[in-house]
């Protein structure tokens, strides 16, 4: 189980220095620091099959990240969440504080679907879609067109301070800013309006937390993927911690071939020509491109590592090499564990899929996005609360009627103004004052105050105490699109002894 | 530090403060360097057979984060209250933050408030906004004693009768909410004479609203009546600088029959509300006063949609 955090870190720490002024130290044992700067990784580029697919999500996230805030949808933004107005706008859907549980059934579902996800085919989101490698990706292409591929990087930090140099590292500082502070930007723009703020952007009148967040994301788009990177995965990122609970021996990851590629070694005198029994060689001709390729720095070669975020670039790359010494691909590949070890074929492999636990996180992800779906197309339009009054209970008014006072909360969750009709029912007798319909403006919530009254002797008759009464508010159909719909809310009547 | 009766606490907990930050930096010295196995870089502890605690380093960067929580802290005291009793150089203080946000809130609000200002009640009473502003500030300030509707209790007038302690003009009605109300009855018996005089004064007044009293015992209290006319006037019609109420008519603030009356009149009353100037802005009272004034119109005044 090398792939365990405990175990997993595979470099050996600097010896700091044998220190003279602790005890003398023996032998077997040694003095290190316990902080270390961490090795700058110059990742390689690399083209091929899972590259490409690496960019397709990244233009397919990156453009609905960007894209999102400017479409329109009924004459405003499609999606927004008016923290101040605590109303959040998705395409149609009008939703308030109190459906704050959607948001928790949206998180459950994210969580189910990375755990089934993972469970199948290892680290996909890591590899492909996380914003921490989408970012990444983007911030290395501009590092490649303004520094160059991995050995001219190595060779730029190390060579002295040049005007070359300060252009190319501030072009690239430059960019990967603009890029970080379009990003913070966008961000703020699901919470205030996106235009209203592309206007200010230009006036520089952008408020207080307006200013905060942008640069705030800005920075920490800029930092994450351009300085901290595989940094991120290894030491902040949760997710890369707990993922190895929802591995097994049949969950795709990348892994290397070792009974094919084993014993590794260069082909010196004959190239691919190689008699591979004479020589006692694999096919791995350990030119250390899955290394270099690696943007956490690991060598695959090694075992499954905790490191290892599932991009397949050393998939790509040593399937190019592979095909230059016309050697089978696939020396690296996806494969499961029991499949590398028990040579499986892959319908074997697909077969085991349908195991328990993948079973189950479908069946868990099946029942909450149904229950969400559902939820959300038998969610009311409206809704209503009924407080009593507290002050005064009940009171005799016109001398022969018994009345309660209730406020009634009516919140319309629709876009357009509507009216609704208020009846009560539960106490024969009972009255509502006022028994105008009542009307509310779009997105808004407003308090009504109502009275209900009951004859004298009705009331007698009903006896003295509490007694249980409904409020029926029945939406009143404008058009087409606004079908008229009731909702009840019960609350209780009280007669004085 | 009000919570506290010695100032030496707040030297005490400015200490313990300081101290910690200097300690927390201490730690990260002293734990940057450690005696390790050289052979295989683990602490030479084994578990379960094969688990071994590493002693992979820390990246750098994680340690410079830890010191920026310090410079935070450190930075954070001096500019916020935090440390011991030291207020911090800003001045900041919850109070402050919630004036600051009163007043902007005030501020934006105040054009809203400026077009009704020199309007009257009848005015304002066919102002659909300025109703709806009235009808949000009644809930929130008013309903908890006099109803959601107006229509109060036992005890708390109904706003919705025309039936006025005080007076129903808007300006008076500002008066009554700005600066608040006490009504004071005081006790009478002893003034009245003996119990009996109490209780047939009691049916003389129930018999001014023709409610249901004896007629034999009122007209015995008729004579003793002239006590109580100081206030509520020869006829009992009461008197609005005084707030002493109408006693002719069926409104019963304080409940109606024999017992409840005699109850009064022994006993006193002293019924009070609250000033709202503290809560309520004069503009704000300005609105909720017409609104309060249209609560009482017979016919209301309908707001224009």
């Amino acid at each position: 189980m090398c792939w365990l955090p405990m175990s997993g870190i595979s470099r050996r720490p600097r010896v700091w220095r044998q220190s003279s002024e602790l005890s003398p130290v023996p032998p077997d044992e040694a003095v290190i620091g316990l902080y270390r700067k961490e090795d700058k990784i110059y990742a390689r580029a690399v083209s091929g099959w899972f590259a490409r697919w690496r960019w397709t999500l990244v233009w397919c996230t990156q453009l609905l990240f960007y894209g999102l805030p400017w479409l329109r949808w009924n004459g405003r933004q499609a999606v927004l969440f008016d923290l101040g107005a605590r109303r959040f706008y998705i395409l149609d859907l009008v939703l308030y504080p109190q459906d704050f549980i959607y948001l928790t059934g949206l998180l459950i579902v994210a969580a189910y679907s990375l755990f089934l996800f993972t469970a199948v085919a290892g680290r996909l989101w890591c590899g492909y879609a996380c914003p921490q490698t989408v970012y990444t990706e983007i911030f290395m292409w501009v590092e490649r067109h303004t520094e160059g591929d991995r050995m001219q990087r190595i060779k730029l930090d190390a060579a002295p301070w040049t005007a070359s140099k300060f252009l190319r590292k501030g072009g690239k500082h430059a960019v990967w800013l603009a890029i970080g502070l379009w990003t913070g930007f966008t961000f703020v723009g699901y919470f205030t309006p996106v235009r209203e703020l592309w206007a200010e952007a230009f006036t520089a009148s952008f408020g207080p937390w307006e200013s905060f967040w942008t640069l705030f994301y800005g920075l920490a788009t800029y930092g994450n993927a351009g300085w901290m990177r595989e940094q991120v995965c290894k030491y902040m990122c949760p997710y890369a911690r707990f993922q190895g609970a929802m591995f097994d021996k049949d969950t795709l990851i990348i892994g290397y071939d070792a009974e094919r590629g084993e014993p590794r070694g260069k082909r010196r005198a004959q190239g691919r020509k190689t008699d591979l029994d004479a020589a006692n060689l694999g096919h791995c001709i350990d030119c250390g491109l899955c290394v270099q390729v690696c943007p956490t720095g690991i060598d695959i070669r090694k075992g499954l590592q905790y490191e290892c975020i599932g991009c397949a670039a050393c998939i790509d790359v040593c399937n190019g090499v592979m095909d230059k010494m016309q050697y089978p691909r696939g020396l690296v590949r996806y494969d499961t564990e029991n499949g590398l070890k028990q040579h499986l074929p892959a319908v074997q492999r697909l077969k085991r899929v349908l195991r328990p636990r993948v079973l189950v996180y479908t069946a868990v992800l099946c029942l909450i996005v149904g229950g969400l779906g559902t939820s959300l197309a038998l969610r009311s339009p409206f809704r209503v609360d009924v407080d009593r009054d507290r002050g005064s209970l009940a009171r005799m008014v016109d001398d022969d009627w018994v009345e309660n006072g209730y406020r009634m909360q009516l919140m319309n969750a629709t876009e357009k103004p509507q009216s609704y009709r208020i009846t009560v029912v539960g106490l024969p007798g009972s009255v509502l004052e006022p028994s105008a319909d009542v009307t509310v403006q779009a997105a808004q919530t407003r308090w009504v105050p109502l009275s209900v009254r009951v004859p004298e002797e009705r009331a007698e008759a009903a006896g003295a105490g509490a007694h249980r009464i409904d409020f029926v508010v029945e939406r009143l159909a404008t058009d087409a699109d606004t079908p008229s719909r009731s909702v009840r809310e019960h609350s209780t009547f009280l007669v004085p002894r | 530090m009000s919570d506290f009766v010695s100032s030496g606490w707040a030297v005490f907990v400015a200490a313990i403060t300081i101290v910690s930050l200097v300690a927390c930096l201490a730690l990260l010295i002293i734990a940057s360097r450690r005696r390790v196995m050289a052979s295989d870089n683990t602490t030479g502890h084994v578990w379960d057979v094969d688990l071994k605690e590493m002693n992979n380093p820390l990246p750098r960067w994680w340690m410079w984060l830890f010191v920026g929580t310090v410079v935070f802290a450190a930075v954070y005291l001096a500019f916020y209250p935090g440390l011991g009793s030291s207020p911090g150089t800003l001045g900041w203080t919850s109070q402050g933050q919630y004036q600051a946000e009163q007043d902007k809130a005030r501020a934006a609000m105040a054009p809203v408030y400026a077009r009704y200002a020199g309007l009257p009640a009848e005015e304002l009473a066919k102002d659909a906004q300025a109703m709806g502003i009235g009808e949000r500030l009644f809930l929130n300030n008013c309903a908890q004693c006099h109803g959601s509707n107006g229509r109060g209790s036992q005890g708390f007038p109904n706003l919705t009768d025309n039936d006025w302690l005080y007076g129903g003009t808007h300006d008076i009605i500002k008066t009554t909410i700005t600066g608040g109300r006490n009504g004071v009855m005081p006790p009478m018996a002893a003034a009245l004479g003996s119990g009996a005089d109490v209780r047939n004064v009691a049916n003389y007044v129930l018999s001014l609203s023709g409610s249901r009293h004896d007629a034999a015992a009122a007209a015995l209290g008729q004579s003793k009546f002239a006590v109580c006319a100081a206030c509520h006037g020869p006829d009992a019609k009461g008197n609005q600088t005084l707030g002493a109420p109408n006693l002719t008519d069926k409104i019963w603030l304080h409940g109606v029959g024999e017992a409840a009356i005699v109850q009064i009149v022994t006993n006193g009353k002293n019924n009070m509300m609250p000033a709202q100037a503290s809560r309520l802005t004069p503009e704000q009272i300005h609105v909720l006063a017409a609104y309060v004034w249209n609560l009482s119109q017979t016919t209301r005044v309908a707001a224009v949609k």
